[in-house]
């Protein structure tokens, strides 16, 4: 007699203990700690943290530790925990130019104010595997000869001395989608969630993380959905226009990663008060454009940024961003993947895209049960057709 | 486990003790969806959790999109979904539609493929179990609140419940036309002739229309609506259905609802009338001949069965058989 | 030809930042009459083309159409519903490229019910017939019609296109280079067939082309352009046959000469 299968709430509870103990591997090698990953493998904690959309190191830290390294996992429990943080308000833009500067390289200028520093970059390493790094034990401590004065306060960017010379298109400052220029546009309605503050007006950039994503997006929602995107799907993307999809020659007008101060208004007590430092990573591109009959040619600019020393993720996204920008700057769309903003914003989440992409695992008895019908339906139509016309082939 | 073993039991570790203080804002709340974010009381259900997961402000803001949508019947609402603790695309938007419409005078039903014991229900149960501390059942009359994926239990809801549909993919015109700039036009200006093109090609090619779940609806003769990957059998169950029927797409941020007693066409031609489909066996369990069945396959030689999927609906069947037998028995 | 006008065009201009697409563009056309806009490449046929079909907003003048009920509509100002509406009951836009004016990945059948099934036919039995029978009113075998056009031949693609263009009976129909990138025997049987079915269903044809010999063989009357203006219109015998702006000229005789 066939007994319908029961017991997932066990099997859950099963899993999860046999994962806990895969987790901590073997018990004679010591654990982990918050502190080591925090320090000894802050690459992937800063990564953690620009698609957690959550700068905390800890927990960014915490959350690796826990799904045993998987990053797309850890940015997960990032982004589960982050969405339920009350939402005090909005700090001011942060400043870039006022960066505790670590490194800042320019590919378009050799010597620029402020200078270049190339800070700690594998750029110039060979890569060999270092089996010194195997030892257990640790060796002599590295100390790091640093420029020697702190960089200025100030650094000016490098696009911003092009724009001087009013070489850099001038950008808008609105945050409302490009026009449609169909003959009669339909406007459809924006579901705001009305939690922005009252203060902000038309030109306050959206929350992406408070308001639906709707097309066409804004440049600035289009630049948050990127700075939360996944590393390696911007990756494909930015290689796939350096290949001649949607080619835009960019040069790194300036590659800088430091300290920025994160700074909040406080209107019932009318001061500033500063929150504390995160440490980013800003990339600006320059592509010439080659201007139009109202135009004359210039330099426009692809502007990405993360949080923490992430730059293959920052390049990534000011190649993505300069390409999603071709319908301003009236450039041709030439059907490449990365023009294509609905493509692009759609698919560029890595948890939303794992999400259903693995769901897959789910049952699906019931709709297979229907296919299943269907296509067995089908053969036998097509055997009992042939058959019939055997048959009537026969008679004749 | 520790603490930092599970994620579940990080974030929602502790036992608290305030199912009295969640009672009382309840009802009143719920009937008064529109007051402004006031009373900023927090009503913590598990350690720094809000009752039923979400705060307050979310839950308003998703029950805003609710309201709207079962003012448009059949319109797919954009929200503002959340990240939610489970991946996106395991029933994320059914879960906040759920959250967002329990009290805690609730009682829960969780069902995918029909049946309670699936992993996914028992996780997504548990998970309002330790958030929300709601009752819970298998028995569908019991349910006030059954959230599901890919059925519609077979024993008849009422007005007193409502159903909350998992979708994955809420756009029925979306494999027609991938633009969603494209589609939210389409259901504008009520182009749905592509979405028959589809319809005549399978006639034309099979002979029959060769969809068999996620067949689309035509809801108050106003938007095609894709009723999520129910089997084609479910459809007839949309129609002036006295429950309240809600389908939430987290990962498409978009909430849609059937309310009560609304009318749910299946989409099809005059000469080829929509066909739910029926089964030549009973379920092999308790006999039933009109409910959805799953093919069980039984051993390495081909041998299969056919039982239901709803296994509320079957067990109990079977429960009362056995009870009509005894009792029978004991007469004689 | 019926003497009715059903299109009044004045003034129209299209701007693309300070170049001229077309400017100052004015004509009527009457029921049943076919008018073709001839000109070399850029001389602003096609754009002219696309702001009469609604495609495309021009800058400045008016459009007007008179419906089937016989009342005039001011085409630039009606709503988007009511544009789309139009240009799938009254209108049909026929295109040089067959690909933009089918569903590749569609039955030949479904492409032409589609139109059917927009305006609510809903009776497969119906659409089906219908649609064979405008695969024989094309000349394309009845055993074609579950094919997918990917699987036709250019003019046989091409004659599916009004086939679908034609499934709701439209008055108005705007053709653009209809028989362009064809053969020269595919494209003498394209014409033939077209001007059967203009003449079987009284249509209205509005025909951009830069060939005088398509002109000569479909169109009543013919506007010449250049540079975005139009420099000469009339009867099309009178225009071919007595060129009077220099352009027209040279245009006619180069067509002599090849």
């Amino acid at each position: 007699m066939y007994v319908a299968t029961k017991g997932g709430e066990k099997a859950i509870a099963a899993a999860h203990r046999q994962m806990a103990e895969e987790r901590r591997g073997d018990p004679k090698i010591p654990a982990l700690t918050i502190a080591q990953i925090r320090e000894q493998l802050s690459l992937c904690v800063d990564r953690c943290m620009t698609e957690g959309s959550l700068y905390d190191r800890d927990l960014a830290a915490l959350a690796i530790k826990q799904s045993q390294g998987d990053l797309i996992e850890a940015i997960f429990l990032l982004r589960a925990y982050r969405t339920t943080l009350p939402r005090f308000g909005y700090s001011r833009p942060i400043d870039t130019g006022s960066m505790a500067i670590v490194r800042r390289v320019s590919a378009t200028f050799k010597d620029i104010p402020g200078g270049q520093i190339l800070g700690p970059t594998f750029d110039y390493t060979h890569r060999l595997l270092d089996f010194k790094l195997a030892a257990e034990t640790e060796g002599p401590r590295t100390v790091a000869d640093r420029a020697e004065t702190p960089v200025e306060q100030s650094v000016p960017h490098v696009l911003g001395l092009l724009d001087q010379e009013g070489l850099i298109q001038k950008e808008k400052t609105e945050n409302k989608p490009a026009p449609d220029l169909r003959i009669g546009r339909i406007d459809f309605d924006h579901e705001k969630t009305a939690e922005r503050p009252e203060a902000f007006n038309e030109d306050t950039p959206p929350d992406l993380t408070r308001e639906p994503l709707e097309f066409p997006a804004s440049r600035a929602l289009r630049l948050q959905a990127l700075a939360r995107g996944d590393e390696g799907f911007l990756l494909g993307l930015a290689y796939s226009t350096q290949r001649g999809y949607a080619r835009n020659h960019a040069f790194v007008g300036e590659l800088r990663i430091g300290a920025v101060a994160v700074e909040f208004d406080m209107p019932e007590l009318g001061i500033t008060i500063e929150l504390g430092e995160v440490t980013v990573t800003e990339c600006e591109t320059v592509t010439q454009f080659q201007g139009s009959k109202s135009q004359p040619p210039q330099f426009t600019r692809g502007y990405g940024l993360s949080f923490g020393q992430t730059e293959r993720k920052a390049l990534s996204m000011a190649l993505v961003e300069r390409a999603l920008r071709w319908s301003e700057l009236d450039e041709d769309f030439v059907g490449a993947a990365a023009q294509d903003e609905e493509f692009v914003l759609a698919h560029v989440d890595n948890i939303q895209a794992t999400g259903f992409l693995e769901h897959i695992k789910l049952p699906h008895y019931v709709d297979f049960q229907s296919e299943l019908e269907l296509v067995r339906r089908m053969r036998r139509e097509i055997a009992e057709d042939s058959a019939g016309r055997d048959l009537s082939e026969t008679a004749e | 486990m520790s603490a930092v073993d599970d994620p579940t039991d990080l974030t929602l570790g502790s036992e608290g003790s305030d199912a009295s203080v969640a009672e009382a804002k309840g009802d009143e709340q719920i009937a008064d969806l529109s007051s402004d974010a006031g009373d900023d009381r927090i009503d913590e259900t598990i350690d720094g959790y809000n009752f039923a997961y979400l705060d307050e402000n979310t839950k308003r803001m998703i029950r805003r999109a609710i309201l709207k949508a079962v003012a448009i019947p059949g319109y797919q609402t954009p929200f503002a979904s959340r990240e939610m603790p489970m991946p996106y695309g395991w029933g994320t938007g059914g879960v906040q539609v759920t959250a967002a419409c329990l009290t805690p005078g609730d009682t829960l039903k969780v069902i995918d493929q029909g049946a309670d014991d699936t992993t996914n229900a028992v996780s997504i149960r548990q998970f309002f179990e330790k958030t929300a501390r709601v009752d819970t059942t298998t028995r569908t009359e019991d349910a006030t609140v059954i959230q599901t994926r890919h059925r519609i239990p077979e024993k008849a809801l009422t007005e007193d419940q409502i159903i909350v549909y998992q979708v994955p993919i809420p756009e029925p015109l979306r494999y027609l036309e991938p633009r969603e700039t494209e589609t939210r036009k389409m259901h504008a200006l009520e182009e749905y002739g592509l979405m028959h093109v589809k319809l005549y090609e399978d006639i034309s090619r099979h002979g029959h229309i060769a969809t068999t779940y996620a067949y689309p609806v035509m809801v108050e003769d106003r938007y095609v609506t894709d009723p999520s990957p129910i089997p084609k059998f479910d459809n007839p169950k949309l129609s002036n259905s006295p429950a309240l029927q809600l389908f939430g797409a987290g990962r498409e941020q978009r909430i849609y609802a059937i309310p009560p007693y609304t009318k749910v066409k299946s989409l099809d031609f005059e000469d080829y009338p929509f066909d739910p489909g029926q089964w030549p066996q009973a379920c092999a369990l308790c006999g039933a001949e009109d409910s959805y069945l799953d093919e069980i396959i039984t051993d390495d030689a081909g041998g299969r069965m056919f039982v239901c999927s709803d296994t509320d609906f079957c067990s109990r069947r079977r429960a009362e058989q056995d009870a009509a037998a005894t009792s029978e028995e004991g007469e004689q | 030809m019926s003497q009715e006008v059903i299109l009044r065009v004045e003034e129209l201009t299209k701007l693309y930042g300070a170049r001229v697409g077309c400017r100052n563009v004015s004509f009527e056309l009457c029921g049943a009459e076919v008018l073709a806009v001839v000109g070399e490449s850029g001389s602003g046929k096609s754009t002219l083309l696309n702001c009469l079909s609604g495609q495309l907003p021009p800058s400045g003048g008016s459009l007007s159409y008179r419906g089937a009920n016989g009342h005039w509509r001011d085409v630039l100002a009606l709503s988007e519903p009511e544009r789309r509406l139009l240009s799938r009951t009254e209108w049909a836009f026929v295109h040089q490229d067959p690909r933009d004016g089918l569903r590749m990945t569609v039955s030949a059948g479904g492409n032409v019910g589609e139109r059917m099934m927009a305006v609510g036919a809903r009776h497969y039995g119906t659409i089906r017939s219908t649609a064979a029978d405008w695969l024989r009113q094309v000349e394309i075998p009845q055993d074609r019609l579950d094919d997918r056009p990917t699987a036709f031949s250019g003019g046989m693609r091409q004659r599916l296109q009004i086939a679908r263009a034609l499934a709701t009976n439209p008055r108005l129909v705007f053709m653009d280079e209809p028989t362009g990138g064809l053969d020269v025997s595919v494209q003498a049987r394209l014409l033939d067939l077209i001007r059967t079915l203009v003449n079987q269903f009284e249509l209205s044809v509005i025909l951009v082309t830069h060939d005088l010999a398509v002109a000569r063989l479909l169109a009543h009357r013919m506007m010449v352009m250049k540079d975005g203006h139009v420099v000469e219109s009339g009867l099309t015998d009178q225009v071919l046959d007595d060129p009077q702006h220099p352009y027209s000229q040279l245009l006619v005789s180069s067509i002599l000469q090849t």
